[in-house]
């Protein structure tokens, strides 16, 4: 009970994924300061920013629904902080696991998005609106390659355990080197679920202000961010254990140190392609990911498929 | 659900996209724009009202400060107005001087402008690094004027700095960095493919209705329209330099940046022909009028952002009688309804942004009249001073209690 109890709040539950996510947050805004010729946000930034936003006022407009209104935030924070949970950290073997738990992690960071769309739906604003139903205009476009991506990494490893998967690519490493395609594809849908640039439609500053999250103040926004920055670690994270499955197993520490470089490469790379490109538009990000990134990542199927033939022979 | 129904939302007066009040109405249908209301009147400031009540070398810094960004476009064609009322000869190396800083005035502005474009299609990494090197510009012009935006250069009859030949060595070594820079973004804008994406094919305005609509400046020029003041009628020193009026037959969003950044390396020869050219002798005639003569001109000016025209009427006194100031994007705004019709809301920002806006020169204060009545509802200053009373009174506040408590506490006191 105790043990569970400070597996969920403390590590590697709330405590670490905020203040991590919070880090990644710094992180990926002083790169992408440094990539722009700016001086960027100093460490404590994103912290001071979260504490400040707790300590406002918040205001519930008057034609919203006060209860999915100020529940959404919750349940965001806490799938994604659930969805963390059965990713191993420094070795194969994750929190909890079960063969089939890659389809729930997966399963459990598409719910943020449904979130940010009942909130901003419900929140009765029209900028919010049109936010919330790009949200999840965008999500039936960048979820199916995403998923083939990631599914087909575990199709080559034979089976639907996170845990499996690492310790089998963990004992093959140039196996993994074959899912290279399916590594871009997910890194690329991975900035339509974390809603940035070239994807940050259903946000898009200079269009709907703010999107889903327009209405939303005080400690509802504070907990929202923090949700996006805990998603950007657990995509970051997830990416990392199928894709980069490589110092496992060593000592904790060492297998720690890696796993927080891992996630930074990840980040790092999103941080990169968000200074490179101008925002899409809904169209053509839908058709972008239907045309392009689908058929890429069926390749990256037909691949595994072919690779796995040749192994079992 | 949601695309069957019909909506209005609001972009402005107060909006992330807009860097000045204004309103835009949009209707949607889905993300498509069906119509746009456009609304002026958020930002008048009266200053050609105020300007009567000014003398003339008062007017030209209060004609200065219309706009932020072109404000040597305004005093000049402003002053070049008086100057043709007063028959005053201006010397020719102040006519170079003023050329010279209104071309430095337009490279800053077009940088400026493309930074502007890059953050409305959500590329921040374009304004971060246009906006860094328009520093380069910025600091030029303090070096030659004392200020970075309101130059406050020109005087009645010449300008009021010379250059010196140190400062001609800066601007020239400036220009070089800058046209290398402007290389580098000419290639990013045309090869860059979300730039491209975002940009072509977005706020089409064909070769005729640019010329309807009367569009001036840039977003004429990328319609095939070569309207250029600086070649029709010369002012200033442009008779003198070669340049060739950049034209493009995009005629959207791409055409208008495209003519931009051209314009940009076509103001950096320019400057380099001034500096070279530039006459020795005084930069003002001596003892400029106080008073001018009674008359009315009109002036002309290719301001970065199109033509500006300035109507001065004088009567013979030190204050001019009626000044009256037609900024570029009045004649734009009007192609930006046609330009939205049945575009993305996406597309929205970047087409506002295309003819590169600049609500608080423009604007004016309007009357809106009833279509049928025709009936105009103008309040006066009493009126709207009771309606605000009759409107707080009625949501169970009155002003006129705390009115009265507030001035027994400063009694007290």
């Amino acid at each position: 009970m105790l043990a569970s109890l400070i597996y969920i709040l403390i590590f590697p539950g709330f405590a670490f994924l905020g203040v991590f996510g919070l880090f990644a947050e710094f992180f990926d805004r002083k790169l992408y300061a440094r990539l722009q010729n700016r001086v960027g946000p100093p460490w404590f930034q994103p912290f001071a920013d979260f504490i400040k936003l707790l300590g406002k006022e918040e205001i519930v407009p008057c034609d919203a629904n006060p209860a999915m209104f100020t529940l959404v935030p919750v349940i965001a924070l806490s799938t994604v902080v659930a969805a963390f949970l059965y990713i191993p950290l420094w070795n194969t073997t994750s929190l909890l696991s079960f063969n089939g738990d890659i389809i729930v992690i997966l399963y459990l960071l598409t719910i943020p998005t449904l979130a940010f769309f009942i909130g901003g739906w419900y929140s009765s604003s029209l900028f919010a609106r049109i936010g919330s139903v790009r949200a999840v205009t965008q999500l039936f476009a960048y979820e199916v390659p995403l998923f083939i991506g990631i599914l087909s990494a575990a199709l080559l490893a034979n089976t639907w355990s996170l845990s499996e998967i690492m310790t089998f690519y963990n004992k093959s490493p140039v196996l993994a080197l074959f899912n290279i395609l399916g590594f871009g594809v997910s890194l690329i849908a991975l900035l339509g679920k974390l809603e940035k640039v070239p994807f940050d439609i259903p946000e898009a500053e200079t269009e709907i202000v703010a999107g889903a999250f327009t209405e939303y103040s005080g400690k509802f926004l504070a907990l929202l961010r923090l949700t996006l920055d805990v998603e950007m670690v657990a995509g970051a994270a997830l990416l990392a254990a199928v894709f980069l499955p490589f110092g496992l197993g060593a000592n904790p520490v060492i297998g720690f140190i890696f796993f927080i470089a891992k996630v930074l490469f990840v980040i790092a790379l999103i941080t990169l392609l968000r200074t490179v490109f101008a925002r899409l538009r809904i169209d053509q990000m839908i058709s972008f990911c239907w045309k392009r990134m689908v058929p890429v990542a069926i390749l990256q199927l037909l691949i595994c498929l072919i690779l796995k033939g040749v192994i079992q022979r | 659900m949601h695309n069957s129904k019909e909506f209005k939302i609001p972009i402005g007066p107060q909006h992330p996209a807009l860097k000045e009040p204004e309103s835009f109405s949009v209707a949607l249908r889905g993300e498509k724009i069906l119509g746009v209301d456009i609304r002026l009147g958020y930002n008048h400031r009266g200053i050609e009202k105020a300007c009567e009540e000014r003398s003339y070398v008062q007017d030209i810094y209060l004609i200065e400060r219309i706009c932020g960004i072109c404000s040597h476009a305004h005093a000049t064609a402003f002053i070049q107005a008086v100057e043709e009322i007063a028959h005053l000869a201006v010397p020719e190396r102040a006519l170079y001087i003023r050329t010279l800083v209104g071309e430095l005035e337009r490279v800053h502005s077009h940088l400026l402008w493309l930074g502007v474009a890059g953050h409305e299609i959500g590329f921040d990494t374009l304004l971060m690094y246009t906006w860094r090197d328009r520093e380069i510009v910025m600091d030029i012009l303090a070096d030659l004027t004392g200020n970075r935006v309101n130059y406050g250069i020109n005087s009645i009859g010449g300008v009021r700095r010379d250059i010196s030949p140190a400062q001609v060595k800066d601007v020239l070594k400036a220009v070089d960095k800058l046209e290398e820079r402007t290389k580098y973004y000419i290639e990013v804008a045309t090869e860059e493919t979300t730039i491209i994406k975002r940009l072509s094919g977005v706020g089409v305005l064909a070769y005729d209705d640019a010329i309807k609509l009367d569009a001036v400046g840039p977003t004429a020029r990328a319609s095939g329209v070569a309207r250029d003041v600086r070649r029709d009628d010369p002012y200033a020193a442009y008779d003198k330099i070669q340049f060739n009026v950049i034209t493009d037959t995009h005629s959207d969003v791409y055409g208008r940046t495209v003519v931009r950044v051209k314009e940009l390396m076509e103001s950096y020869g320019m400057i380099r022909e001034i500096l070279k050219k530039m006459p020795e002798g005084p930069i003002a005639i001596k003892a400029p009028p106080r008073r001018i003569p009674a008359g009315e001109a009109i002036s002309r000016y290719e301001a970065p952002r199109g033509e500006d025209v300035h109507y001065v009427k004088s009567n013979g006194t030190e204050k001019p009688e009626r000044v009256k100031v037609r900024a570029p994007t009045l004649a734009n705004v009007q192609a930006v309804k046609h330009m939205l019709k049945d575009r993305f809301l996406a597309d929205m920002p970047i087409v506002i942004a295309a003819i590169d806006p600049c609500f608080s020169c423009t604007d004016r204060s309007i009357a809106i009249e009833d279509g049928k009545s025709r009936k105009k509802n103008v309040m006066t200053w009493q009126e709207l001073h009771d309606y605000s009373i009759k409107w707080h009174r009625e949501r169970g506040f009155d002003p006129a209690e705390i009115n009265r408590k507030f001035h027994k506490t400063m009694e007290g006191k």
